[in-house]
């Protein structure tokens, strides 16, 4: 063997310096950007929480929770009831979800399953098209088109309501959904597929058999990124939802969400006052439900794979 | 002899992908309870054959299929009800597709979805076929364990009992002894012979001794083309008609 040959089947550990350092570098950044996701978090949090501290100990706790008398500007009587709010998030997005979930799988499946070719280009074209409305244009439908189409269609005096909002709100988590969920799906095998129909299934069995329970976890991931979107979103529902502190008895009531509090009264609040440290308090409260939110799906998730 | 009509009859079939023939006219029938063999190299559309017989060549896009099939006297492109069809055939794939669910949901899963929910019939069922693939003493413990956990050579025998819980009529195995142990595989092969009395079986196989050992006939296909179909005894003497048989059965080419 020429000493050449040697040389280069000595093990790689013998590599120069530089492809070391290099190596090293790249490790570096990779575990930086990992680690800077999470500080991002916290650091969101601890900010946020910050400016909420001062008011914490002060605050009576079963009144902000369950009262609904929210009157942070009054002299004489100020209260700080945010129960109805956390209602009108909660029932609002809720509402949604149960409108925009069925209709968000569905579509994921009619386009990842039932179409093909140009069909499928254009559809997927047309949703991404959806989920780039900005919300505020949303805010403005509500506010004029489904506004009069309730009104129109229900015995409702004013269209500005539960119902009207948790339709926007659907509507803008609905593309994400599908196009989330049409990935997810796509990312079944095709020889499941195959495999299933050569068995003598339909397609239809062969989606609800095979592929909801494959896919899952990305479609769980597709609904999970729609709740998110709708318990965040403030624009449209500020607009939509009449804005009326008031804990709903039907779809007509008008309500008042969490994140349209902030986004209304931040601005007129001075900096250090305790209506200022309570719109904190109230974003410290979105941050537990949406993480309670994905606590419950990560267990979710988990629950199935182990059967 | 008492000719029974055939059980499978395929006559000048041909078979394109888009403006690329693979198919050129072929012909043959099998009869029932026939072990039927399939030899032929790589590319030589073995398997585009078998997915004519149960129409699942429909899901790719693009085909052109012409000449008849036949299962049972009946054309298989029209009959009434397609998963009907591919109920009464059993298809093995050549690497083990598990499905995502348990080694029970496995082997229940076609049975459920035709519409069998009587959970004693089903459980019977599941035992039944997971005993004829030879799975049952290795599996009945831990029939809810995923069977994609299950190894190689097992899997197969969950795809084989698989194929086998609609109870077909035909079984037609794709080169499934492609990725599992030649001990795994000569269960299997009497697993085959055991079966060959309830049903009949196409073999399509890569490994040519496999034929000899299992085919009651057996046709060379060579690039989409039939070279020669006959007995067995007769395809692996020393003087089949074909001389390309001859060199491809004894290793001299494929
Ligand atoms: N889905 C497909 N689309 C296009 N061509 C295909 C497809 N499947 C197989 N072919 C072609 O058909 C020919 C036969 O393939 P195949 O039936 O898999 O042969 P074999 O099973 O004998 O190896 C090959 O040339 C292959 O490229
Ligand atoms: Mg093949």
């Amino acid at each position: 063997m020429s000493p050449a040959a040697f040389a280069s089947s000595r093990p790689r550990r013998h590599r120069p310096a530089y492809q070391r350092v290099i190596e090293r570098l790249v490790e570096g950044v990779i575990r930086a950007c990992g680690a800077s996701a999470i500080l991002f978090v916290f650091g969101i949090f601890f900010f946020v929480f910050r400016e909420a501290a001062p008011l914490l100990g002060k605050l009576d706790w079963h009144q902000v929770l369950f009262s609904q008398e929210w009157y942070p500007t009054s002299r004489a009587n100020v209260r700080y009831g945010v129960g109805a709010l956390i209602v009108g998030t909660l029932s609002v997005t809720g509402l949604s979800m149960l409108l925009a979930v069925p209709f968000g799988v569905g579509a994921a499946v009619f386009v990842s399953e039932f179409c093909t070719g140009r069909v499928k280009e254009t559809l997927k074209v047309l949703i991404e098209l959806l989920a780039a409305i900005p919300s505020i244009v949303w805010g403005f439908i509500g506010l004029s088109v489904m506004n009069q189409v309730i009104q129109a269609l229900f015995p409702a005096p004013v269209g500005l309501n539960l119902l009207n909002a948790a339709i926007l709100l659907a509507l803008m988590s609905v593309p994400i959904m599908v196009s989330i969920g049409e990935d997810a799906l796509k990312a079944v095998p095709d020889s499941y597929r195959e495999a299933a129909l050569a068995l003598g299934v339909t397609r239809w069995q062969l989606v609800y058999r095979v592929l909801l329970p494959a896919a899952r976890n990305g479609l769980l991931a597709a609904v999970l990124l729609g709740v998110g979107r709708a318990i965040g979103e403030t624009m449209a529902v500020l607009m939509a939802t009449g804005h009326a502190v008031n804990i709903p008895h039907s779809l007509f009531d008008p309500i008042r969400t969490l994140t349209a509090t902030i986004a209304a009264e931040l601005g007129e609040t001075s900096v250090g006052s305790d209506h200022y440290r309570m719109l904190f308090v109230i974003g410290v409260m979105l941050f537990t439900i949406t993480f309670i939110v994905n606590l419950l799906a990560d267990l979710a998730v988990r629950g199935v794979r182990k059967r | 002899m008492v000719t029974s009509p055939p059980k499978i009859e395929v006559r000048d079939l041909r078979l394109a992908y888009g403006h690329k023939e693979v198919l050129h006219g072929v012909s043959f029938a099998v009869p029932s309870h026939e072990i039927f063999g399939i030899i032929g190299p790589a590319q030589s559309a073995k398997t585009s054959l078998l997915r004519c017989l149960n129409r699942t060549i429909e899901f790719t896009p693009h085909i052109h299929v012409s000449g008849s099939i036949r299962v049972d006297g009946q054309d298989v492109r029209r009959v009434p009800d397609v998963y009907e069809l591919r109920r009464k055939i059993g298809m093995v794939a050549p690497l083990p597709v598990g499905l995502p669910l348990s080694i029970y949901d496995n082997v229940a899963f076609a049975p459920r979805c035709a519409g069998l929910t009587n959970r004693q019939e089903l459980e019977a069922r599941v035992e039944k076929c997971l005993r004829q693939a030879a799975l049952w003493d290795e599996v009945k413990d831990r029939l809810d364990t995923l069977g994609t956990k299950l190894s190689g050579g097992q899997q197969q025998r969950l795809t084989i009992a698989r194929a086998l819980s609609h109870e077909p009529e035909i079984l037609c195995l794709d080169e499934f002894s492609i990725a599992i142990d030649p001990v795994t595989t000569m269960r299997i092969e009497d697993v085959l012979k055991e079966l060959r009395r309830e049903i009949t079986i196409i073999l399509v196989t890569n490994l040519t001794q496999q034929a000899r050992r299992l085919a009651d006939r057996t046709m060379f296909l060579w690039n989409g083309e039939v070279v020669e179909l006959d007995r067995t005894e007769v395809m692996f003497s020393d003087s089949p008609k074909d001389r390309r048989t001859y060199d491809y059965v004894q290793g001299n080419f494929g």
